[in-house]
C-alpha cells in the first residue's frame, strides 16, 4: 500500500511509501483525500521516511493536502523526509511554506 | 558537436507506467561514472520531470512515442535527451515559468524549474505540431574526484 493511515484522536498520520511520481500520485492523492474526508482531522502528519523517490508530482500532492487542511482549518506537519525528496521540496520553496518537524534526515553529509 | 564516448537510446510509449523505468534506465547508464548518490538522484529527478512532461502534455489525443537518448562524454558529462513527436509547446518562455502549468491541480508547474536546478544545462527545442526535445546535461564529479 502506498498510503497507510492511522487516526489517533483528531490527528491523522499518513505514511507514504514508494516512489511518488506522476504515475503514483493520482492514486495516492485519491486515497489521502478519502482518508481526510472520513477523519476530518485537526492535524495531518505526513510520514515520509519510506518514500524512495519524489519528483514535482509530490509537490502537487503536498500542496493539495495543505490546501485541504487549510479548508478544514487544521494543520499539516511533514516528518522524516529523506534527502532526495527534501531536495525536490526545497527547490520548490516548500521548506518555507510547509511545516517540517524535526531536523530532516540528511542523506549525504557534505553534499550541496 | 562533441563526439560521445558512448551512446544508447530507448523508445517507449507515453504511458505513465514507463516513468519509473525511464528514470531508472538513465540512472543506470550514468552509474558507470561512479557518481555520488546525490548526483545520481538529481539526474534521476530531472529525467523524471522531462519524461513526465512528454507523457502528460505531448499526446492529448493519442498514445505516442517517447525516445530517450543517453550519451556519455569524455569529461564525465552525461547528456540525456527526451524527445516526443507530440503537439509541441506554443509558448516556451511561459512553460518554463515556475508554477505555470496546463496540467490542472495534479501538476505543480515546477518541472522545468527542477530540471534546470538539478542539472548543469537544460535545452528545450519545440515546434507546435511537431514535438519537443528536452536535453539535460550533467557532469558527474564522481566519488574518485571528490575523494582526491
Amino acid at each position: 500500500m502506498p498510503v497507510q493511515c492511522i487516526q489517533q484522536g483528531r490527528t491523522l498520520t499518513a505514511r507514504l511509501s514508494g516512489e511518488v511520481d506522476h504515475h503514483a500520485a493520482k492514486e495516492m492523492m485519491a486515497l489521502l483525500a478519502e482518508e481526510i474526508d472520513a477523519a476530518l482531522p485537526e492535524r495531518l502528519v505526513l510520514e515520509l521516511s519510506q518514500v524512495s523517490f519524489m519528483d514535482s508530482s509530490g509537490i502537487a500532492v503536498l500542496l493539495n493536502l495543505w490546501r485541504r487542511m487549510g479548508q478544514l482549518e487544521g494543520s499539516m506537519t511533514i516528518r522524516h523526509t529523506p534527502a532526495q525528496p527534501l531536495r525536490v521540496l526545497r527547490a520548490a520553496g516548500l521548506d518555507k511554506l510547509l511545516h517540517f518537524e524535526e531536523e530532516p534526515q540528511s542523506g549525504s553529509p557534505g553534499a550541496e | 558537436m562533441r563526439k560521445p564516448v558512448d551512446r544508447t537510446a530507448l523508445e517507449f510509449l507515453a504511458r505513465s507506467a514507463n516513468e519509473g523505468f525511464a528514470r531508472a534506465t538513465a540512472a543506470c547508464f550514468a552509474a558507470r561514472l561512479d557518481p555520488t548518490l546525490d548526483e545520481l538522484n538529481d539526474l534521476k529527478t530531472a529525467v523524471s520531470e522531462a519524461v513526465t512532461n512528454a507523457i502528460v502534455h505531448a499526446y492529448p489525443e493519442q498514445l505516442g512515442k517517447v525516445r530517450m537518448t543517453m550519451k556519455l562524454f569524455e569529461d564525465d558529462t552525461v547528456e540525456i535527451s527526451i524527445k516526443d513527436w507530440g503537439i509541441g509547446i506554443a509558448d516556451l518562455e511561459k512553460a518554463r515559468e515556475p508554477l505555470y502549468t496546463t496540467g490542472g491541480e495534479e501538476r505543480a508547474g515546477m518541472g522545468f524549474t527542477i530540471m534546470e536546478s538539478f542539472t548543469d544545462r537544460m535545452k528545450v527545442r519545440s515546434a507546435p505540431g511537431r514535438g519537443t526535445t528536452v536535453t539535460l546535461s550533467k557532469r558527474m564529479r564522481s566519488r574518485r574526484e571528490i575523494g582526491r
